[in-house]
């Protein structure tokens, strides 16, 4: 729709740019002024540096000369970075040129307009991409803690922070030791044993009651659904910790609490809910008609099931699955109170280590684990894609 | 009627041969079709049921049942009743209104009680029981468990002296046991496996019926727990003050059996002046004084019944007391509080959740498919990450010597001296459970505002409203289902969370699941822990029955 209206761009004037582009020029000073002893100085620097900048661009140079203009920019930023601050000094001051560059071209030659209708206000204007800055800043907290940890893992020092060497991209800074680590110690690798064994476990047996059910539950006429569907998915909505407290007085009554066995079976618990949307979501898109028309030509249930149904179903299956094996996998509550020592999992002995503070080892392995979610949450939507062309495909 | 209607319908219009006489339509098989419909659909629901079923039973067993065993929990409380099965009956007509000690009886029930729970090694955990309504009950047990011996060896010590074999073992066994038994333990060796169980001797009961009961129980506790032959043990010294209080009361000049000439001589003894006796009353204050103090007999009292609301009196600050329930003092509520502090955070959690999941739902759904679709990574990334991977980012991030605080100290905004203090406290809680519940707010948002269509807004705009009037007229009540099925979700989530407070939340940021876990590993308050725990469990029902009439539960969508 918006390529369809053509917004005239226009170059604006130069008070205009040199004003807005001076603006933000000022808000990067307090933070280099900062760094450097003088906010004020920096406020006043950066607006002054910045307004001219633009002013040359627009009104002294020509609009051919732009990407000679935003190279040079980028390289005297940089030499200004390197002489104020060093290494990371260097690597700031390249993204500022770069980003300037930018900026005064955008501005200055009013394209930031090109994508909204042409009957907005200039304040209309202002709070779209106020709106956008804001949204980029929650993204920022969303994804922020997650992209700290995997620099820090590599850390040479037993330190949770940044030190200057690192800051400094001294190759001395860094090291793999928190990974020697974690490959090292006998206590977490036979955590992550312990939690290689539960987890697939735990998702086979929930995998498996979660899919029957799930096709029951989804005929035409099943009496007390809506109970049933209540009870199967009570474990999802019950607090960990009040599972966790049930099932410890209740498996050391039957002997389960301190087992393998009774970890999994209350990890499979946990799980079912998640395998029980996921594919009851999957089996609404099915079309009965093909079992039918299965049956129809000879196959018996169990064939049709295999042959005709899961094929069909799979992928809500395995995402299913998935999501169950990632409850598991990261499940700490309950195997706390259920399991005893001999069966700590990665994530028991994670919480174990934040709790005393030992190690950062820790950040090796959270590093571990978002490559691991990373590479889940890929077979996830891959799933879901194809699970979502599967059932266009079918008639119906 | 309205089948048969139906049926006379499709008379009209479908073939009349395949009608019965009253008109009802026919199967192929000469049933009723009405008939063979029911019976199809019954098959169709055994079948969805037998599916059901294999899952539905496991999470009974492994899910439903450990819940109703923690609400079991709450209120049970057998264990005063079952360690004290003599005093707790003994003290059903006191009056724990009252100010005055309880009669000899509950004194003499009580010594009885207590002697065999200490033998048992059980008054200690009676004793912490108790503990948990008056304090000092435990050490009040502890140290009766060691000092009841005293009274019984008052006695002990003059039999002893009078006739040497009151202190041994065999004659009191053959003075108590039958003649069979004794014959049978005798001939009893290890490789026989279990001992012959101890019988008492004909009619001793009668005569003896304390030192009877106490002796059975003696000779029952030796041979089942110890292990050993009550031939070879010298009895206890509750035997000794049973038979005292036998002989006392009712003499036994009738008794002809064997050792009468014993009895008889011990009954001339206790009648002699020099005879030393204690009154129950004052072997216990012996022990310690706080059992003439009416307080400890009121709490047995109140706590006798084999159920009880202290638990859930004590999860909110109150207690049971003579007259009815009542509040603690002041200064020893700290359920209350928590629970107030545990649902404002979930609330303050539920509003900033709120406010930075509207504009990411409102961007992604109003954004090119392929750029949301990008875009919804970011968000589904942390979904998907561990949760501890998540909680040890922020402590890493929030620490006074972390990262924010690096950042801050390097730009100058804040002093190396003054660091922020972020951690530990309700700040550093509420940030990071912010951060770890926000895909499941955005997620239900998301799904609901993309099925807004944008035409409303065009026409809002094109009747002449303004850009505010739009949203906040329009859009924004199209929203609001998005809202509310976040919230709920959040907000349950929120208020059982654990990990996270008990990570970066210190004292001031924990939840009353943080005082649930220290009750279950720590404080050994089982009873409590459950009742706290039931609490908070119909809490989140209640929301949870919310949710599933303002969203239903089918529409739970996991991912996108």
């Amino acid at each position: 729709m918006g390529d369809a209206i053509l917004t005239p761009i226009e170059k604006k004037p130069a008070s205009f740019t040199a004003s807005v582009v001076g603006a933000f020029g000022a808000f990067a000073g307090i933070f280099v002024g900062a760094a450097n002893g003088s906010t004020l100085l920096g406020i006043v620097a950066g607006f002054v540096i910045l307004a001219g900048l633009a002013y040359l661009a627009m009104e002294v140079l020509d609009e051919s000369q732009e990407k000679m203009v935003r190279w040079g920019l980028i390289g005297l930023m940089g030499v200004a970075g390197f002489v104020l601050g060093g290494l990371p000094g260097l690597v700031v001051g390249l993204l500022f040129g770069w980003f300037f560059g930018w900026l005064i071209y955008w501005v200055g030659e009013g394209r930031y307009r090109a994508h909204l209708v042409p009957y907005l206000t200039p304040g209309q204007v202002l709070w779209h991409y106020t709106f956008r800055v804001i949204c980029g800043a929650i993204f920022v907290f969303l994804i922020t803690p997650i992209l700290v940890v995997m620099p820090l893992s590599f850390n040479a020092e037993d330190f949770f922070t940044f030190t200057p060497e690192m800051l400094r991209f001294d190759p001395e800074g860094y090291s793999l030791k928190h990974y020697r680590d974690f490959l090292q110690s006998d206590d977490w690798q036979q955590a992550l044993r312990n939690s290689l064994i539960i987890a697939p476990l735990a998702t086979l047996l929930s995998v498996s009651f979660g899919t029957l059910a799930a096709i029951g539950l989804s005929q035409p006429h099943v009496p007390y659904r809506r109970a049933i569907m209540a009870i199967l998915i009570s474990p999802m909505i019950v607090p960990l910790i009040i599972s966790a407290a049930g099932m410890y007085f209740f498996y050391s009554r039957i002997g389960l609490q301190g087992t393998y066995l009774g970890v999994v079976l209350a990890h499979a618990a946990l799980g079912i809910p998640f395998v029980i949307i996921t594919v009851t979501a999957t089996l609404v898109g099915f079309d009965r008609s093909l079992t039918r028309a299965a049956a129809n030509m000879g196959a018996d249930p169990v064939t049709t099931f295999f042959r005709v149904q899961m094929p069909l179903i799979l992928p809500g299956v395995i995402s299913g699955g998935l999501f169950a094996f990632i409850t598991s996998f990261d499940e700490v509550v309950v195997v706390i109170f259920v399991g005893s020592a001999n069966q700590q999992t990665l994530p028991w002995q994670m919480f174990t280590g934040l709790r005393e503070q030992i190690s950062p080892t820790i950040l090796a392995v959270a590093t571990i684990l978002v490559g691991i979610s990373i590479a889940l949450l890929a077979t996830v939507e891959m799933l879901r894609r194809r699970s979502e062309r599967l059932r266009g495909m079918s008639p119906g | 009627m309205t089948d048969a209607t139906a049926g006379t319908d499709q008379t009209t219009t479908g073939s009349p041969a395949t009608t019965d006489a009253k008109g009802g339509m026919i199967a192929a098989d000469g049933t009723p079709l009405k008939k063979s419909l029911s019976r199809a659909l019954r098959r169709q629901k055994m079948r969805a049921l037998l599916l059901i079923a294999p899952l539905l039973l496991f999470v009974l067993v492994t899910f439903i049942a450990p819940i109703a065993d923690m609400l079991f929990r709450s209120v049970e409380n057998q264990i005063v009743r079952e360690t004290l099965p003599r005093t707790v009956a003994a003290l059903s007509d006191y009056d724990a209104g009252g100010d005055e000690l309880p009669g000899d009886a509950v004194f003499e029930a009580a010594y009885y009680d207590v002697f065999f729970a200490a033998e048992r090694k059980l008054h200690t955990r009676l004793g912490s029981r108790l503990n948990y309504e008056q304090t000092g009950a435990s050490s009040l047990f502890r140290k009766s468990g060691r000092g009841i011996d005293d009274i019984g060896e008052v006695y002990q010590d003059q039999f002893e002296d009078l006739d040497e074999r009151w202190d041994e073992a065999r004659p009191w066994a053959e003075l108590m046991g039958d003649p069979e038994w004794i014959a049978a333990q005798d001939a009893w060796s290890e490789d026989d496996g279990a001992m012959p169980p101890f019988e008492l001797r004909d009619g001793i009961r009668d005569v003896l019926p304390r030192t009877a009961m106490a002796y059975e129980t003696f000779a029952r506790f030796m041979q089942t727990e110890e292990e050993d032959s009550p031939l070879e043990e010298e009895p206890w010294t509750v035997v000794h003050t049973a038979l005292y209080q036998d002989i006392s009361e009712n003499g036994v000049a009738g008794y002809s059996g064997p050792g009468a000439d014993r009895l008889q001589a011990v009954e001339a003894l206790i009648a002699s002046p020099d005879f030393e006796t204690i009154r129950f009353q004052d072997g216990f204050e012996e022990i310690d004084e706080d059992w003439v103090d009416p307080e400890i007999w009121k709490t047995i009292k109140t706590y006798s019944p084999p159920y009880t609301s202290g638990y859930f009196l004590n999860a909110v600050d109150a207690q049971k007391t003579a007259d009815g329930p009542a509040l603690r003092d002041e200064d020893e509520r700290i359920y209350g509080l928590l629970f107030k502090r545990t649902l404002f955070m979930s609330m303050v959690i539920t509003i900033s959740c709120i406010l930075l999941a509207y504009p990411i739902a409102y961007l992604l759904s109003n954004l090119p498919m392929r750029t949301a679709n990008l875009l919804m990574i970011l968000v589904l990334l942390p979904f998907w990450t561990s949760l501890l991977v998540r909680t040890s980012a922020w402590k890493v991030m929030l620490q006074q010597q972390g990262v924010i605080n690096d950042v801050l100290v390097w730009l100058g905004l804040v002093g190396d001296a003054d660091r922020l203090v972020m951690i530990n406290n309700q700040f550093g809680t509420i940030v990071a459970m912010t951060h770890i519940l926000l895909p499941f707010m955005i997620l239900p948002m998301y799904s609901v505002m993309s099925t807004i269509p944008p035409s409303y807004v065009r026409a809002a705009k094109s009747l002449g409203a303004t850009n505010w009037t739009t949203f906040w007229r329009v859009y924004f009540p199209q929203s609001v289902p998005g809202i509310g099925a976040g919230s709920i979700l959040v907000f349950i989530l929120a208020i059982g969370y654990y990990i996270t407070p008990e990570i970066v939340g210190g004292t001031t940021g924990t939840f009353i699941s943080n005082r649930i876990a220290y009750h279950i590993s720590s404080s050994l308050n089982w009873g409590l822990a459950a009742a706290l725990g039931a609490i908070l469990l119909a809490a989140v029902l209640i929301l949870y029955w919310a949710y599933d009439r303002i969203v239903g539960i089918d529409n739970v969508k996991l991912g996108g």
